[in-house]
């Protein structure tokens, strides 16, 4: 029960981290090496604004949410838009912007463990004899939310129409007349934003450290390997693989295992099926 | 023509998911024989290829090469035992010079017990022995050609080279995808006698094509395939009047064109 | 007229002892001899007299880190530019290349040179082996597992609490002097960077960039890309290995330190600097990096984003990289031409 109770929690939050990772990555085919970083810088803004700025929580949330998102949408317009399509040459420099960032910010001084964030709603309650706190079984229900909404938003809004599309073929999507740099840099914001909203979720639990941005990173890349690059649904779902096999490692062999489990999950799933568990047949034929 | 079958191919079928891109074809080809094989666009012409040669693997179905199993086997593996292979999209080694890209087929375990083309189980410098093979097959040593990169060739010469990248290996069979598609009236007069050349060597071919009035001049016996069937197989005359292979072709006119030519 | 201007374009002449020094007929004058070797002398002289003239240990230290980059840059680059393949696991191939050095110093007590040269061996048939089954992997997924293999590697001996755990394998034997690890390391670097120059002009080396151009024809042709692969994988692994075994001995300390980012991410920089596939400019941009990374120690974390900055200018402006340019420049000259 403990391990049900606890593998969903974390699969949960492993679809927060990975969603704006797989979003990016499915509509404009950009591997965005940065996301652990603006996942920390929207935990570190949130944190600047509510304790030396002291605005409500709320408030310093959004803001949060908005300013990474527009970071995000500045990254791709002025430098990853000009090395789209050799898809190296972005891992590289995305890799390279986030490295900037997280070790800009370390530099700058936030470091140690007095960044917190409080947690929404304190307290917990008892679930089959479990305490589980009030503020994971939230993150739990927004996570659920947070998907109904882009399924939502992907199949029945004009944008998100238009990204479906730019995801399916980039060169048709141009024909039909959706602009795909534009598109590219929405994705992008709306993929940031959602790696600060697994932030702002995540965060109040633990510290805000910059060493988090690398195991965020690396959790997110592993999520979307598993569940196939570029398949949303595939990312869900290898979420719960993971989030599940973690929680059954952390019990039965240690917690330093949590990552090796992860990192195991990458590379095995790339040798054994590149197009992952459920990605699309297609990629697997890019394979020589 | 001896009339011993080189190449068996049986019952060969390949699904992609659901669609079935090809359905229990069979056929033999003989040693020393042109065989042609016509079909549709996308009837399976290009699949059936990449099956034999091992660059796909198909999903059920056996290939005998001399009498040896080589389904499923490795694409260098079936190389290296002389069937090779033309791609119907040329793939040269761009950044390279032409003779250069005959150096590396010359490179193979093959070319090297072998010697190439002419080699006889010697290999010798191997851009002499590229050069020298270009020249063959219709590059002219004293013009720059052989030494321009392969990217600035017109697709002629491409055609040519992906001709001679088999013939580095000395092969006993050559599958071509398509060598005529593409060129011009002349660039086809020139290739035909070519074809007809490496018959006269030894080597077996079969061609898959869509200028059907060339490959009718060559070959010794035509296959036809439609939607990923074997439609039926005969020589040239006995195809042209089959009334189900005009069915297949309904309306297209290049058939139209040779029954009135034939 | 405005469109004057933009008729004009740029035109790029060899220089005539360039033509000239072209193939044997360089032998015929001192004057085109000169012209082919002397860029050559000059690097080749000035690493051999760089020790002599560094000023404290502590910049003698430097020549060494900046020899085992050079190492990791040249295989980056050969790896990527002659093999199609781009592997961000420099640090994988130092770690193991590390470790096994300290485990055969640190337990069967063999002497580093001795440990050096097996461990870049054996590290490379490891390396190579371990990397067998990504081989069919393309572009971004390769780049994705050559990453994860040395976080991997380090979670795993942290969890396990091997080979000395999060503390590391101290203790271990230093070189035998000063002049021999430097000496050591520059006629490695000479070493593997002229006989990879040779080899990537080789027969062999020209499979090897058919491979990357175009592997279907490779295949076709009746050779196992697969192994060709495994052998550029094998040579580029070995550079690798060798510099984390000397690595290791240079500090006397192997850890999980070993399998840190820097290492996938400084060659890349210098690479991308010193100019990609011309394999000297690896060399030339580590030159640049090391030292100025090493001025920035006093700065900490700051150093990485400075070339993490300078990485990401070099790629989005495309840059040709500084060796590339200074070849363009030596062999021909440029002019403006009215069209």
């Amino acid at each position: 029960m403990e391990i049900l109770i606890y593998g969903l929690i974390n699969s949960v939050n492993l679809a927060l981290i990975a969603l704006g990772f797989a979003l990016v990555y499915g509509i404009s085919r950009l591997p965005n090496f940065a996301h652990g970083a603006l996942y920390v810088v929207s935990g570190f803004i949130t944190w600047t604004f509510l304790r030396r700025l002291e605005l409500n929580y709320l408030l310093s949330i959004v803001l949060a949410l908005v300013i990474v998102g527009i970071v995000g949408a500045l990254i791709y317009r002025f430098v990853l838009i000009r090395v789209r399509g050799m898809a190296i040459s972005e891992i590289i420099a995305s890799y390279a912007i986030g490295l900037a960032i997280l070790e800009g910010f370390r530099w700058c001084g936030f470091k140690g463990l007095t960044y917190t964030l409080p947690v929404f709603v304190p307290g917990s309650v008892l679930i089959f004899g479990i305490p589980v706190d009030y503020h994971r079984m939230l993150v739990v229900g927004i996570g659920a939310a947070i998907v109904a909404f882009l399924w939502f938003f992907t199949h029945y809004t004009r944008i998100g129409l238009a990204l479906r599309g730019m995801a399916q073929d980039e060169r048709a999507a141009l024909m039909l007349g959706i602009d795909s740099d534009l598109m590219a840099v929405v994705a992008m914001a709306f993929g940031s934003a959602l790696a600060g909203l697994a932030a702002v979720l995540l965060l109040p639990l633990g510290n805000i450290v910059v060493e988090a941005g690398y195991n965020i990173l690396v959790l997110a890349i592993s999520v979307c390997i598993v569940g196939g690059l570029g398949s949303w649904m595939g990312a869900v779902l290898a979420a719960f693989l993971i989030g599940f096999a973690q929680i059954l490692t952390v019990v039965y062999l240690g917690a330093h295992y949590q990552m090796v489990v992860a990192l195991l999950a990458i590379i095995l799933t790339l040798i054994v099926r590149p197009s992952g568990l459920f990605g699309r047949q297609k990629e697997l034929e890019e394979r020589v | 023509m001896s009339g011993t079958p080189i190449l068996q191919v049986k019952e060969v079928t390949k699904a992609f998911g659901g669609i079935v891109a090809l359905n229990r074809v069979s056929f033999e080809v003989n040693e020393g024989e042109i065989m042609g094989i016509i079909g549709p666009n996308g009837s399976g012409k290009t699949t059936l290829i990449n099956c034999i040669t091992g660059f796909i693997k198909m999903s059920s179905g056996k290939v005998l090469f001399k009498g040896r199993d080589i389904s499923n086997k490795p694409a260098h593996k079936i190389a290296d035992m002389g069937l090779t292979r033309t791609f119907q999209i040329m793939r040269p080694y761009y950044s390279l010079p032409a003779y250069k890209n005959l150096v590396i087929p010359l490179f193979s375990p093959r070319a090297r017990r072998t010697g190439g083309w002419r080699g006889g189980g010697k290999l010798g410098d191997r851009d002499t022995v590229g050069i020298d093979i270009l020249e063959e097959i219709g590059f002219e040593r004293d013009s720059f050609v052989p030494y321009k990169m392969a990217s600035s060739l017109p697709t002629g010469y491409l055609k040519r080279l992906e001709l001679a990248r088999c013939l580095a290996l000395k092969p006993e069979i050559i599958l071509c995808d398509e060598v005529f598609s593409g060129l011009s009236m002349s660039e086809i007069a020139s290739m035909v006698p070519l074809i007809e050349r490496l018959q006269m060597d030894g080597i077996t071919l079969v061609m898959v094509e869509h200028r059907l009035r060339e490959l009718f001049r060559v070959a010794n016996r035509v296959m036809v395939m439609n939607f990923g069937e074997k439609l039926m197989e005969g020589t040239a005359e006995e195809v042209m009047t089959s009334e189900k292979v005009k069915e297949a072709y309904f309306g297209s006119e290049e058939v139209e064109e040779v029954m009135t030519y034939a | 007229m405005g469109t004057e201007q933009e008729q004009r374009r740029k035109e790029r002449l060899d220089r005539g002892i360039k033509v000239r020094s072209d193939g044997l007929y360089a032998l015929m004058s001192w004057r085109e001899l000169s012209y082919l070797t002397v860029p050559r002398m000059v690097l080749i002289v000035g690493f051999l007299i760089l020790p002599l003239i560094m000023p404290s240990m502590y910049w003698e230290r430097v020549i060494s880190i900046v020899c085992i980059y050079a190492l990791l840059a040249i295989s980056f680059d050969f790896m990527a530019h002659f093999l199609g393949l781009v592997s961000l696991g420099g640090a994988f191939f130092i770690g193991v290349g590390g470790y096994i050095s300290a485990v055969l110093n640190h337990s069967l007590g063999l002497p580093p040179l001795v440990s050096i040269a097996v461990s870049t061996i054996v590290g490379a048939l490891i390396c190579t082996l371990v990397l067998l089954p990504c081989l069919p992997l393309r572009g971004v997924y390769f780049a994705i597992v050559t990453l994860m293999y040395p976080l991997f590697l380090a979670r795993l001996i942290e969890a396990l609490n091997i080979l000395g755990g999060t503390d590391g394998i101290m203790g271990l034997d230093s070189f035998p002097g000063r002049w021999i690890e430097q000496y050591f390391m520059i006629l490695m670097v000479l070493g593997f960077l002229f006989g990879m120059r040779r080899l990537v002009n080789t027969d062999l080396g020209l499979v090897l960039r058919a491979v990357k151009d175009n592997d279907q024809a490779v295949r076709a042709s009746g050779m196992s890309i697969t192994f060709y692969k495994a052998i550029a994988v094998f040579i580029a692994s070995a550079m690798g290995c060798l510099g984390g075994a000397c690595l290791v001995h240079i500090y006397m300390w192997a850890g999980i330190s070993l399998f840190a980012l820097d290492f996938s991410i400084l060659p890349i920089a210098a690479t991308v600097i010193g100019g990609s596939g011309t394999l000297v400019g690896p060399l030339l941009g580590c030159l640049i990096l090391v030292p100025i990374s090493e001025l920035l120690r006093a700065f900490g974390t700051l150093r990485i984003v400075f070339y993490s900055l300078i990485l990401v200018g070099f790629i989005v402006l495309r840059s040709e990289g500084l060796m590339v340019y200074g070849q363009r420049k030596y062999h021909q000259f440029e002019r403006w031409v009215r069209v």
